[in-house]
């Protein structure tokens, strides 16, 4: 008897990633794509790629895709989601697009209880843009716009947008993972699907957080990149879950 | 059908409802709340519809982006500094080529200005108002029934030229009540614009987007877009004159002003004086062919707005040297009386001999 371990999700276009050797872009996008097919969601699915290096999200998902302004995914979510709410939706969102320009449209999407899932990938970089300062930089970090390191005194601390979204009554499901090792890739697809199915149920807002690698940006070898988010990012960003209202049936 | 007497930010309401205005997103600001109250009332709760009051313009305008993009007619309103957060937005509607109803009820400015009437935003308004290369259609009522009118028509014209309509009206038209009639029942259901996103089930994916990394695939959209505009100016463009026959000097205003201007004109034509009005409807796309063709016989036009002077460009550009213009305003949220504009007129008319 023969069993399949792999095919190519239907969801996921048969192309070639733009995305630099040790990026964890592709690895979200495939995760996604393998849900989405195995919870059968493709038919009323819309994606909602940013600006970034993943604007191009739409040349990989092949999936309804409507690309939206920088950090206004969350209201250009809630449009959808009202207008048609036999939709299911998801952003895709990096950390200057969530927890920058865009913090004010999550904040409130998830405190309204949006039944929409957020993908939020947490690399502590601009990366499109050539490596700047993100929210998420960590303390000392060095990159194009704090050249001398992050200096908590100056440029303040990396936010925490999990912890921060887990206090509001909106949100259902928030959890941390990581994308830089076997076991860590397989815990954040169960997360991706557990968001998409909190989002069929209804409960309210849902969002993964993914803590991924940049090389590029970070100036180190896939492989240092990898390790780096175990030793430095983990650090400051957990991975775990933050808020899981489906464990108490009912108690919402 | 029987008329109702309703303040405009209602009556928009009232008639958005009717058009099949199926999603609102709101933001409060004064002179436009009556709008956003009358949504709240009477279409969060009807089936099939949502309103949201959103924690920002921008978040607004977005939400109506969302709506959009999967077929809904919906509408969001403001006035003049919540306008200015929601060009963002409006420049993505227009890149996407998505309908959407934008309504900005003018108060005064720049900056936090007043809460009273003004028309400080008519350049914002026909030029595009966000970054790109880009126009919406404009329309300008000067009463509360033209309101509903234009806006009915409003949500009719984004569906057919998949563009951002904006309604210019000010805080007086909102604020000010007026018998009104609505010409059309709301729809039971809301219909769904055909080709939206609804999710990829039985065809192939589709994706809606701005950015390209190809400068020459993004020259096309353009030009495909001024094509569009080019069509709309061909068949769209409306204005209203008003004593035009005999006149001699044209004053040439919209909206509320042009309201304010027909009184000017009334008690000059009493003293003898033989003025006439043109009031564009359509700012945007401007009626200038029908002021050229106005010059073979009128050469004195007096440009009438509250504000420094800004649809005065668009009246000195259709006229081309072909008539003489002179302009009158009142910028910061004052609101002329018709004895006031009536003395401008007549003092034109004179020291141009006219008479």
């Amino acid at each position: 008897m023969m069993k399949t371990v792999y095919t190519h999700p239907k969801s996921l276009k048969k192309a070639v990633f733009h995305y630099c050797p040790g990026c964890g872009h592709s690895i979200a996008h495939r995760l996604i794509c393998e849900v989405i097919d195995e919870m059968g969601l493709r038919d009323k699915v819309i994606g909602i790629p940013p600006p970034g290096c993943s604007v191009f999200a739409y040349n990989y998902f092949d999936v309804d895709m409507a690309e939206c302004a920088h950090g206004r995914g969350a209201a250009v979510a809630t449009g959808i989601k009202r207008a048609f709410p036999g939709s299911v939706v998801f952003t895709y969102q990096g950390d200057g697009d969530l927890a920058a320009i865009g913090t004010a449209e999550t904040i409130h999407a998830a405190n309204r209880g949006e039944n929409v899932t957020t993908i939020f990938i947490n690399n502590a970089v601009y990366g499109m843009t050539g490596g700047q300062m993100a929210p998420t930089t960590l303390h000392g970090m060095k990159t194009t716009t704090s050249p001398y390191g992050r200096d908590r005194l100056l440029e303040g601390h990396p936010i925490r947008m999990s912890e921060i979204l887990a206090m509001l009554d909106g949100v259902a499901y928030i959890e941390r993972v990581a994308v830089n090792s076997p076991a860590n890739i397989r815990k954040a697809k169960k997360a991706i699907a557990k968001a998409f199915q909190v989002q069929l149920d209804g409960r309210g807002f849902a969002m993964v957080e993914i803590l991924s690698p940049c090389p590029t940006n970070w100036r180190m070898t896939p492989v240092k990149a990898w390790e780096w988010v175990d030793e430095e990012m983990t650090e400051i960003f957990p991975l775990g879950v933050f808020k899981d209202i489906t464990e108490k049936k009912g108690a919402d | 059908m029987t008329k109702v007497l309703m303040d405009g930010n209602s009556a928009i309401g009232e008639a958005a409802i009717r058009a099949g205005c199926q999603c609102y997103f709101g933001y409060p600001i004064t002179p436009q709340n009556e709008l956003t109250e009358y949504m709240a009332t009477h279409l969060s709760r009807r089936k099939g519809c949502s309103f949201v009051q959103a924690e920002s313009e921008i978040a607004a305008i977005n939400m109506v982006y969302g709506a959009s993009v999967v077929g809904a007619r919906t509408m969001t309103s403001s006035s003049s500094p919540g306008i200015s957060l929601k060009q963002e937005g409006i420049s993505y509607l227009a890149a996407c080529e998505l309908p959407a109803v934008i309504v900005n009820m003018q108060r005064g400015g720049p900056g936090l200005g007043s809460i009273s009437a003004a028309q400080s935003d008519y350049f914002q308004a026909t030029r595009g108002g966000g970054h790109g290369d880009y126009r919406t259609i404009v329309l300008g009522p000067s009463s509360v029934q033209e309101l509903a009118d234009l806006t009915m028509r409003a949500f009719d014209l984004a569906e057919k030229y998949k563009i951002p309509v904006i309604i210019l009206g000010d805080g007086v038209l909102g604020q000010m009540k007026e018998p009104v009639e609505f010409s059309r029942e709301a729809p039971a259901v809301p219909s769904v614009r055909e080709g939206a996103l609804r999710g990829c089930g039985g065809h192939p994916s589709r994706i809606v987007k701005t950015f390209t990394s190809n400068p020459a695939e993004l020259e096309e959209i353009n030009w495909s877009l001024f094509r569009r505009y080019a069509l709309i100016k061909k068949e769209e463009t409306t204005y209203e004159t008003f004593m035009l026959d005999d006149a001699r000097l044209v004053v040439v205003a919209y909206g509320i002003a042009a309201r304010i201007a027909k009184g000017a004109i009334k008690n000059v034509r009493a003293e003898g004086l033989k003025v006439g009005l043109m009031r564009p409807i359509t700012l945007w796309p401007f009626p200038d062919e029908p002021l050229r063709e106005m010059a073979k016989q009128v050469k004195q036009y007096l440009v009438f707005e509250m504000n420094m002077g800004q649809m005065l460009e668009d009246v000195q550009l259709a006229l081309s040297g072909q008539g003489e213009t002179a302009f009158y305003g009142r910028p910061g949220g004052v609101v002329p009386t018709p004895s006031e504009v009536a003395r401008v007129i007549s003092r034109l008319y004179y020291q141009k001999g006219l008479k």
